[in-house]
């Protein structure tokens, strides 16, 4: 029996087009747009100017606070201006756009592919050059690596290193691709995190129907025998990180706490790989692996990206964006956004551009709740998302409160289950943000 | 390109399955046991499904077009599913007029004026066949024989039920079980359905296996029906080991009456179950205990669709008070 997590979950017709596909470098673009707030936390301070020339991997924008990132010019060219421009988020907010040339490394940065294992820092070493490195979770939470490896004093001393390779994202495979191309540069990356988090034990989660991976990172890390590889379940969201957890080791990261409460903390393993070339080979996070894909594609694609890299110029690498696309995800079809322009750049966080086509692209009619119950059952985290919409639709914030509506991790099983194409998520969108506004204001009244 | 890019919140992909599937796998699952009881009751029985499905849905779109002035819901599939439902609970032969107050009241009463599907407490078929049950008890227990008059439209051969002749004679007392059995089919012809009773609650093997069409085709949980035949089993081999004289054995409960078509397809009606596993085996359990209090004590032999009625009743506590376990809580 594989393991997983026991609680909802369901399977995703997987649609793992580009599985098969070499990670091909991608040629730079004419121009990058690398916006300041890519992370979790406080937006990056922007250090160059207008016409700065820079170079590749070189600092232009530096962490501004506990919770933040630095971040580096993924090119080298002149700075052409720092505007506020059109992110993936929908929103307009502050870029550095750059005119790119020819690359020109930055200095101190190794760019020898050779594997480099043996690893020289310290504890503190490591946690700095992560830190300097502006490496963010590459899963897509994009929290600061570097946070999680500084464990507060009050906190439990982690156990655990869990390394995250399920990519449950239907259509996704860039980590995929990432853990049979760089398997030995991956376990340098878990040896290294081990000892920035001072730990015995690791444990690398994959999902079964990446066979081939799970057996390729099994042979690298023969060596380790504190490395185990698990293998899991495909269900469906398991690369969440509190069901990874829960999959795993069967502890339930308790109500509101984080993964350190029970003694787990968890990395993304394209998150390690970035690890790995900050530590071994001192090169700041400028480039991840994207996939780029879609039924209507010839076809689908994993690339090494430049952040920044317009979406467009991906689309164009694969030979442009059908007639009949209906919409362009960034992400994967469960948790992805949908873009309204393919001109925003690719971020830190950005793992994947997903196409579909128009007839796919529209839900279907809103009918009735039938109380099939289906989305109750499929709810990884035991929440009831029929009540939580009737709550939200009836502006009973107070109760989508109590009924736990924080708590959800929005993967969307509950929108894809329900036979009546009820907007379920959405309106648990709105109770979260109307029960946060609600805290706010009474907190404000204290 | 960019004018027919349609920007809207996750998740972008959906399941394949629809209300109105979900309704035809029911439906689908439901033609053994209607086939089986066409050929058993012959023509009155296809007349009576007929007519019951005929006007559940001419009373949905005539009352849903003219008197709420609402889009009509006929292709969902549910008042399809009523009609069926409601003449798989009254029996062959009984009068067409009747049957036709029976589809107005489960889609006029039941179903619509609490607000159409999915809004309904009851099972709109049950109340139906309550109603009928009360209004006119005598059709509502005139039984056709099985194979006997299967060209005719009124059946003039009439029988108990095994349930209803067994009720009848421990009534008068100073009589065995072991000696009743002898009048009544044997257990074999019990299962396939040739005996009397309501159209669709005769064969307990048919009816047995659409329930494992629909649990395969994951329409329903094994809960309901699993906790409510679970607790009859439970509930009758006690009453059996302590009393065989009065007291009949379980299998025969279990192959008699309403039992099977209500565990996997009246009190499985989503609309009216619980939504977490806990509350869909206490709302079973329940089920399954009331059945037998009817059977064993009440005025009616059959207790069945009462039994899902009143727990129908008992739904919106089971969900406020029998929740899912929360992550991490």
């Amino acid at each position: 029996m594989l393991k997983t997590f026991p609680k909802g979950g369901l399977h995703v017709p997987d649609f793992k087009l580009s599985e098969k596909e070499t990670i091909i470098n991608l040629d730079l673009p004419k121009t990058v747009s690398i916006p300041i707030a890519q992370h979790i936390g406080a937006p990056a301070k922007v250090i160059v100017d207008r016409k700065d020339k820079v170079k590749t991997g070189q600092i232009i924008a530096t962490s501004a606070g506990f919770i933040s990132a630095n971040i580096h010019s993924p090119v080298t060219g002149v700075v052409t201006k720092v505007d506020n421009v059109l992110d993936a988020s929908g929103y307009k907010r502050t870029a550095v756009m750059v005119r790119v040339e020819p690359d020109v490394w930055a200095d101190g940065i190794d760019t020898d592919p050779a594997l480099k294992t043996e690893i020289i820092f310290s504890r503190e070493e490591i946690i700095e050059k992560i830190k300097a490195a502006g490496i963010v979770g590459l899963g897509g939470a994009t929290f600061p690596s570097h946070v999680k490896l500084m464990v507060p004093e009050h906190a439990k001393n982690p156990e655990l290193l869990l390394i995250n390779g399920v990519e449950c994202e239907p259509y996704l495979t860039a980590d995929h691709r990432l853990m049979l191309e760089k398997p030995d540069e991956i376990i340098v990356g878990v040896n290294i995190l081990k000892k920035g988090l001072n730990v015995k034990k690791v444990a690398i989660g994959i999902e079964n129907n990446k066979k081939d991976a799970i057996k390729v990172l099994k042979k690298a890390a023969s060596a380790f025998s504190d490395i185990e590889i698990v293998p899991l379940k495909v269900k469906y969201p398991q690369g969440g990180e509190k069901q990874l957890i829960k999959a795993v080791t069967r502890k339930e990261v308790p109500n509101g706490k984080l993964p350190i409460d029970v003694g787990a903390v968890v990395y993304n393993v394209g998150t390690v790989f970035a690890v790995y070339e900050a530590i071994q080979k001192n090169k700041p996070l400028i480039e991840r692996v994207v996939t780029v894909t879609g039924k209507s594609l010839v076809k689908p694609s994993n690339f090494w990206v430049r952040i920044g890299t317009p979406i467009q110029y991906l689309l164009d690498a694969v030979g442009g964006v059908p007639e009949d696309t209906g919409k362009i995800i960034n992400g994967g079809p469960m948790m992805g956004k949908a873009l309204k322009d393919a001109a925003v750049p690719v971020t830190k966080g950005t793992s994947g551009i997903l196409l579909i086509p128009g007839d796919q692209s529209k839900r279907r009619e809103t009918q009735a709740c039938i109380r099939c119950s289906k989305c109750v059952e499929v709810c990884p985290m035991g929440l009831e998302p029929y009540l939580l919409m009737t709550l939200a639709e009836k502006v009973l914030y107070e109760r989508s409160k109590d009924e736990d509506v924080l708590n959800c991790i929005e993967c969307g099983s509950c929108s894809y289950i329900c036979p009546s194409s009820r907007p379920l998520l959405d309106y648990i969108r709105l109770g979260k943000s109307g029960v946060n506004k609600l805290m706010k204001s009474q907190k404000n009244v204290k | 390109m960019s004018n027919n890019i349609i920007v809207s919140g996750s998740p972008h992909v959906q399941t394949e399955e629809t209300v109105s599937k979900m309704m035809y796998h029911v439906v689908i699952a439901l033609v053994p046991a209607l086939l089986l009881s066409f050929w058993v009751f012959g023509i009155s029985a296809f007349v009576v499904t007929v007519v019951a499905v005929a006007s559940c849905l001419a009373f949905e779109y005539l009352i849903q077009r003219f008197v709420l002035k609402v889009p009509t819901t006929l292709n969902d599939g549910s008042a399809l599913l009523t009609g069926i439902l409601l003449a798989m609970n009254i029996p062959a032969g009984f009068p067409i007029w009747m049957v036709l107050i029976g589809s107005l009241v489960a889609i006029g009463i039941a179903k619509l004026s609490f607000g159409g599907l999915g809004s309904n407490i009851f099972n709109p078929a049950l109340v139906a066949r309550v109603f009928l049950l009360i209004s006119f008890p005598v059709h509502m227990t005139r039984w056709p024989e099985a194979f006997a008059n299967r060209m005719s439209l009124s059946d003039a051969t009439t029988g108990a039920t095994p349930l209803g002749y067994l009720k009848e004679e421990l009534r008068e007392g100073n009589v065995n079980i072991q000696d009743l059995m002898d009048s009544l089919p044997q257990y074999s012809d019990m299962l396939y359905g040739f005996m009397g009773g309501s159209i669709g609650e005769i064969s307990a093997l048919a009816l047995l296996a659409g329930g494992i069409y629909l649990l395969w085709k994951k329409v329903i949980t094994w809960h309901i029906p699993g906790a409510m035949l679970g607790s009859i089993i439970v509930f009758s081999s006690i009453m059996w080991m302590v009393d065989p004289s009065q007291y009949a054995d379980p299998l025969f409960h279990l192959i008699t009456g309403g039992i099977m078509l209500g565990a996997f397809y009246m009190a499985t009606d989503l609309v009216t179950s619980p939504m977490s596993a806990k509350g869909k085996i206490v709302f079973g359990v329940g089920i399954g205990m009331l059945t037998m209090i009817i059977r064993y004590y009440g005025a009616y032999p059959e207790g069945v669709s009462f039994a899902i009625i009143i727990m129908n009743a008992f739904v919106p506590l089971i969900d406020k008070y029998l929740k899912v376990k929360r992550f991490g809580v």
